[in-house]
């Protein structure tokens, strides 16, 4: 009998390191969300409402207008910066590089860095950090706009909105905010920590692999 | 007898040579692990820290040359930044400005300089505090 049962132990450890093999990694949904109940083909059924990004209109560093709509169907990382920024803006880059190095020649991934000092990031300002930066093309965009709209965005990322004199103090959120294809949010990562960044490109092929059941409209 | 002396003032002049030298290199060490902390305080951020840099957005601080012959003003770079200028590092041209640091004292500086040009493939020695004080005084 206790031979039995001792097998059985066995049996049962096995099959739960099997099944933690299995299980693919998944990454979380963040923000608040809500239930909504429906009656679809007669019978309720409740649906979880998460949380998204709202739409945009911004201009990137070629001056072209980039919206939501630029963004369908991808996969994509936003952070908030300025270019003349002394603090934590140059290690944020120096590691979104590595982000940018590892997926860029993928259609469907991108990173937009909007800039919370509008008045002095022209679109051509933009273009002459990009090209110091050294990146190109259209896998990372560089977004500029109007200053209330940029600011009310950072809290659809859930990073701090940046103060009245947050390019005086130099302060604004060092975040990596990842979204998926639906719009919502599934990582938040400190730009200015490497490892928290190379988690992030880990998280990033997870988010990949999962199945595109409903891509936003 | 006589070999005794000079065998004895030998062992003493070497001594003293030894510990000399160990002072030095105490002092060596003091500043330049206080410059290590300050460096990734004030400057690792945007040097990296290899003293990589950033793209052609920030300069590397690997220019030997450049260093050694910029040595007098580097205090001063550090203490009151540099205005919107061009400076070429390594072969390369880098546009921009760099933020002063008003608040590091001489002492600060000295460790700080110590700590750069002893690191990423620098060999500048101690930059003692006298040295960067007299640099300091004569910034423009």
């Amino acid at each position: 009998m206790r031979k039995l049962a001792a097998l059985l132990l066995v049996t049962l450890a096995f099959a739960a390191c099997k099944f933690n093999d299995a299980a693919k990694p998944k990454l979380p949904i963040m923000g608040n969300r809500d239930a909504v109940t429906k009656v679809v083909d007669g019978k309720q059924v409740t649906d979880t409402i998460y949380h998204t990004i709202p739409d945009f209109k911004f201009v990137n560093q070629y001056g072209d207008t980039i919206t939501q709509n630029s963004l369908k169907g991808d996969i994509y990382v936003a952070d908030f910066f300025f270019t003349t920024c002394p603090s934590i803006c140059p290690i944020m880059h120096r590691n979104m590089l590595k982000v940018y190095n590892e997926f860029k020649n993928l259609p469907d991934f991108k990173i937009i860095s909007h800039t919370i000092d509008p008045k002095h990031d022209s679109a051509a300002v933009m273009k002459k950090y990009a090209d110091k930066l050294g990146i190109s093309g259209n896998s990372w965009w560089l977004l500029q706009g109007d200053k209330e709209a940029t600011y009310n965005i950072s809290q659809d990322y859930l990073v701090k909105r940046p103060g009245p004199d947050a390019k005086e103090i130099f302060m604004h959120d060092g975040y990596f905010v990842l979204v998926d294809k639906q719009k919502r949010i599934r990582g938040m990562y400190d730009g200015t920590e490497e490892k928290e960044v190379s988690a992030m490109i880990e998280d990033i092929k997870t988010l990949r692999t999962e199945v595109d059941t409903e891509i936003a409209q | 007898m006589k070999l005794k002396v000079i065998a004895f003032i030998a062992v003493l002049l070497c001594a003293i040579v030894i510990s000399c030298q160990s002072e030095a290199e105490q002092d060596f060490k003091r500043y330049y692990t206080g410059g290590a902390v300050i460096y990734k305080e004030k400057c690792q951020n945007c040097h990296g820290a290899n003293g990589e840099g950033l793209s052609a957005l920030i300069p590397p601080l690997t220019d030997t040359a450049y260093l050694k012959k910029n040595k007098a003003r580097l205090a001063c770079f550090i203490k009151y930044g540099i205005k919107e200028t061009i400076i070429t590092i390594n072969g390369k041209a880098y546009e921009g400005s760099m933020p002063a640091n008003v608040d590091l004292t001489s002492i600060e500086i000295a460790k700080l300089l110590t700590y750069m040009g002893n690191s990423f493939g620098n060999k500048m020695g101690t930059i003692a505090f006298e040295e960067a004080d007299a640099d300091l005084a004569k910034c423009k």
